[in-house]
């Protein structure tokens, strides 16, 4: 495969954007990417989202983005991986122009959640829905069933689970698109109203709506654009079972490990050599999940790795969520994994201003959906 | 619910059937056509067991519209004897008593409804053995 790279990115504010529809957010977040990579088309694209049908009542996204970005008529697809439908539109980007078959292509996400839907049957929707939902169960409620066993297991603790909502808002304050900019104290989050015990309502990411796009294209297009090419030095995907009660391990994401092997392997990198990293922090605990899982801290070391402030910007050891991760910037679902792109673009570039992770060369995102039940990781790399 | 879609799991939600697998022996519930743990494709109809320990739980108390007005419920995954697991409301509980290793049972219960009009939705959940 020939080298991938990105040379523009976009996107709206995160937040409860109640004046713009779904297809002005997209259309925004798209016209920014092009604008910012300086093309003057795109060959094809990909608008991840989770639900539009549920949220919005409206399907066939691919056309109905392409029609009103006013790119008709290239190939437009609406990819769809639950929580990952951002990373997957990436991957699908990256391996229509790795291929060969494209120069230039336009991978989106997108999700406006507060046009009235039920959000919680909504989102419940990436779990088994015969096994798993009919039982009344929810999506902070299947996670709160990982950081109970985990705190059981490992001696995780509520305030190391308080240390993620912390950091991230803190991170997210420094970041103006994020739907939070507001710092949180420990206190505030183990007061805050209980959703589905272990887990409270600081310890969730909140309901969004917003988009993000970014252009990725050949070595070639971006050498005669003369921009500055961040690479997509590793594009990797594993699945699940769909049910969290099926696995026989319910304190280990398999889907990330096993995506994360293979991403190191394509990128021939380990953890030490990775400078920050994009998590899927839908709950606090999948932080501390996650970068276990990833290989950053020993497996129960994640909540410790997390209160002693090991996953800070400043502390360096691997700064996480440096956007402000899911709980802060916000989570429109569909645009999650897109925007987890757009973090580590602007990072590689230099340009994240207050939130700035000095050196920084090698970005990783991990985006994952439902329960885990899908996982797409990229790792990135400054030329 | 649309009347197919819940009778055709009414084995599994009422009778708790699982299927064997005639290979290797693994149980899957609900029943699939094609064994997880060998691939192969055939099966015999068992019934699992109604007894199990609580492996990890929650309690729900913001659940969607459907379950909004039974808060706060909790929901565990409970290991059958035998080793299939599966996510169930306890019912009757009391929350503090709950705790990973409890000994559980399960029983026939109603789940949900689909309002005035609508069917009765029933299923298993456990109670404290």
């Amino acid at each position: 495969m020939r080298d991938v790279v990105v040379i523009g990115a976009g996107m709206t504010q995160f937040g409860e954007l109640w004046n713009k529809s779904i297809k002005d957010i997209f259309v925004e977040a798209a016209l920014k990417a092009i604008e910012d990579a300086g093309v003057d088309h795109i060959d094809s694209m990909y608008v991840g989202a989770m639900s539009p049908g549920l949220f919005v009542g409206q399907e066939h996204l691919g056309a109905v983005m392409a029609d009103y970005l006013g790119v008709t008529p290239i190939p437009a697809t609406h990819v769809e991986s639950a929580c990952a439908s951002g990373g997957a539109s990436f991957r699908q980007a990256f391996l229509e122009v790795a291929s060969g078959a494209s120069e230039i292509v336009l991978a989106g996400g997108v999700e406006k959640m507060t046009d009235g839907a039920d959000v919680t049957e909504a989102l419940a929707t990436a779990a088994d829905q015969e096994y798993e939902v009919y039982q009344g169960i929810t999506f902070p409620g299947l996670y709160a069933l990982i950081a109970r066993a985990h705190m059981e297991r490992y001696g995780t603790t509520r305030e190391q689970l308080a240390a993620v909502a912390v950091k991230n808002h803190r991170n997210g304050a420094k970041n103006p698109n994020a739907q939070f900019r507001s710092e949180v104290t420990a206190e505030q989050v183990m007061k805050s109203t209980m959703v589905a015990d272990p887990l409270r309502l600081l310890d969730c990411s909140p309901v969004s709506d917003g988009g993000a796009a970014v252009i990725v294209a050949s070595m070639d297009v971006a050498k005669k654009l003369k921009k500055n090419p961040i690479r997509v030095i590793a594009s990797a995907q594993s699945s699940d079972t769909i049910a969290l009660h099926s696995r026989k391990d319910i304190t280990t994401l398999n889907s990330v490990v096993k995506a994360a092997e293979k991403a190191y392997k394509i990128a021939d990198k380990k953890p030490a050599d990775i400078h920050l990293v994009e998590v899927h922090d839908c709950f606090t605990i999948a932080e501390i999940v996650t970068t276990e899982d990833l290989g950053f801290f020993e497996k129960g070391k994640g909540g410790e790795a997390a209160e002693k402030g090991w996953t800070s910007i400043e502390c360096k050891r691997i700064p996480v969520n440096t956007s402000g991760g899911l709980k802060s910037k916000g989570h429109p679902v569909g645009a999650t994994g897109v925007a987890q792109i757009i973090e580590l673009y602007e990072q590689l570039n230099g340009t994240a201003g207050s939130r700035q992770v000095q050196g920084a060369r090698v970005g990783m995102a991990q985006n994952m959906g439902g329960t885990g039940a899908s996982c797409v990781i990229h790792i990135l790399e400054a030329s | 619910m649309i009347t197919a879609r819940y009778h055709r799991e009414i084995p599994q939600r009422y009778r708790l059937e699982a299927g064997k697998c005639l290979a290797c022996g693994h149980l899957s519930f609900p029943p699939r056509l094609v064994c997880p743990e060998c691939k192969a494709k055939k099966f015999e109809t068992v019934t699992l067991s109604d007894e199990g320990t609580l492996v990890t739980f929650t309690v729900v108390r913001v659940a969607s519209d459907k379950f909004s007005k039974e808060t706060p419920f909790p929901v565990g995954i409970v290991e059958l004897n035998g080793g299939v697991r599966v996510t169930a409301q306890i019912a009757d509980a009391n929350i503090d008593e709950l705790k990973i290793g409890q000994k559980l049972r399960i029983v026939f219960r109603r789940i949900q409804d689909d309002g005035k009009a609508g069917i009765l939705c029933y299923g298993y959940k456990a109670i404290m053995a």
